[in-house]
């Protein structure tokens, strides 16, 4: 991967993101924060996959990275968390995958399309997953906050 | 009737209103829940029970009146309004607004909620496409049609939702129109690949709200709502799966 084609896909998916929020309606003043989240999210699994880190555990992280951001974010702009975290896993999304399982399905080829369909499953529960991972963290960490006051 | 019945009556109006707003536009049940429960608290009553449902709410308040219940009929996406919502009950406990300003505003929520203008839905739905379309499948000379295609996909969506209230038919029609514009752009030479103008085309169509929710009332421990949820974003992502598939198959 080029330095180029990096920026390529940090604009892109920022765009998408803030694009969806759009879509959805997400109000102004959280639609910037969301474009951020989703690029934090997509970066750490992209790294993970170029690392050799594999697909389901880079969307597992990308996915922990966006439940812990989006918490973050809600406490700061005093906004409810799903704001953030709807948009965001929209680049997380097997698109390309579902598509092919379709694609194969609809021409007879079975076995290509079982493959997909496993692809499919697999990134889904490691991004549910995730979900679970950060909802952890999350949990932890306001126990930790209402003990300190 | 006496002017405790009357201000329970109040309390319970403004909770079920506000219960309602949030999952008709797409809030987890947990939310609807700790903000229900948050206004009937702050609104001075004791105790509130309350049992909430992806298609309805019921509400009790140890007061003079008995149960209510709100159903709902129609489930949308607009966070806008779970925002306001949220707003509203902050400011409602931080006593900015009294009872009856806060009923009044929910009740007038939907004719002053306020959307963004048409053109940049369009314009979003636009750039959800094609820059999703480069970042997963690197292919920058479709980028254009992958704009264009998905700009018309979407418009389908949103002029068949106005008209038929089956969101799941409005999402097939649109999947079906994106299959044909992307392999008549191709085949007319705007394009290389059928596959990925696809790919990049739908994506504004995909039930990020239903996944996002179902995954989190499930954990939350709704066993209910979570699953309905579930086989919402399932029967959308099939209805997409179909429209495409039939293309396919034709052409």
């Amino acid at each position: 991967m080029t330095v180029v084609q990096f920026f390529v896909e940090v604009a892109g998916t920022y765009v998408a993101t803030l694009a969806f929020g759009i879509l959805i309606n997400i109000p102004r003043r959280a639609l910037n924060v969301g474009g951020w989240i989703g690029v934090l999210g997509y970066l750490l699994y992209r790294f993970t996959v170029l690392g050799g880190g594999g697909y389901v555990v880079g969307n597992l992280l990308g996915a922990v990275a966006i439940g812990v951001a989006s918490l973050q974010a809600a406490k700061f702009k005093k906004m409810p968390m799903i704001l953030f975290n709807i948009p965001a896993i929209v680049p997380l999304v097997p698109g390309g995958q579902a598509y092919q399982m379709v694609k194969n399905f609809a021409l007879g080829q079975n076995n290509t399309a079982f493959n997909y369909l496993l692809q499919v499953v697999m990134i889904s529960g490691a991004i549910a997953f995730g979900f679970l991972l950060s909802e952890l963290v999350n949990r932890v960490q306001q126990r930790v906050w209402r003990h300190r006051r | 009737m006496s002017s405790q019945k009357k201000r329970d009556q109040l309390i319970l109006h403004t909770a079920l209103t506000a219960g309602r707003i949030m999952i008709e536009n797409g809030s987890e049940i947990e939310r609807v829940e700790d903000t229900m429960t948050r206004i009937a608290h702050n609104a001075g009553a004791q105790t509130s029970q309350l049992f909430v449902m992806i298609t309805g709410i019921l509400m009790a308040i140890n007061g003079e009146v008995g149960a209510q219940i709100e159903p709902v009929k129609r489930r949308t996406f607009d966070l806008e309004k779970i925002a306001v919502v949220n707003d509203l009950s902050r400011q409602y406990a931080d006593h900015k607004i009294d009872l009856q300003q806060f009923s009044n505003r929910l009740d007038h929520l939907d004719s002053v909620s306020r959307y963004f203008p048409f053109w940049l839905q369009l314009l979003a739905a636009a750039l959800v496409s094609g820059p999703l379309e480069v970042v997963f499948r690197h292919n920058l000379p479709d980028f254009w049609i992958t704009c264009v295609v998905g700009m018309l996909g979407w418009l389908v969506y949103y002029l068949l939702s106005k008209f038929i209230q089956i969101r799941f038919l409005s999402e097939f029609a649109a999947a079906a129109a994106i299959g044909v514009l992307a392999v008549v752009g191709v085949h007319m030479g705007l394009g290389n690949s059928v596959d990925d103008i696809i790919i990049g085309s739908v994506m504004p169509l995909v039930p990020g709200v239903p996944i996002t929710n179902s995954v989190r009332d499930i954990l939350a421990g709704n066993l209910v709502s979570g699953p309905a949820r579930g086989v919402e974003a399932l029967v959308s992502a099939a209805a997409i799966g179909f429209g495409i598939a039939m293309v396919l198959q034709f052409m």
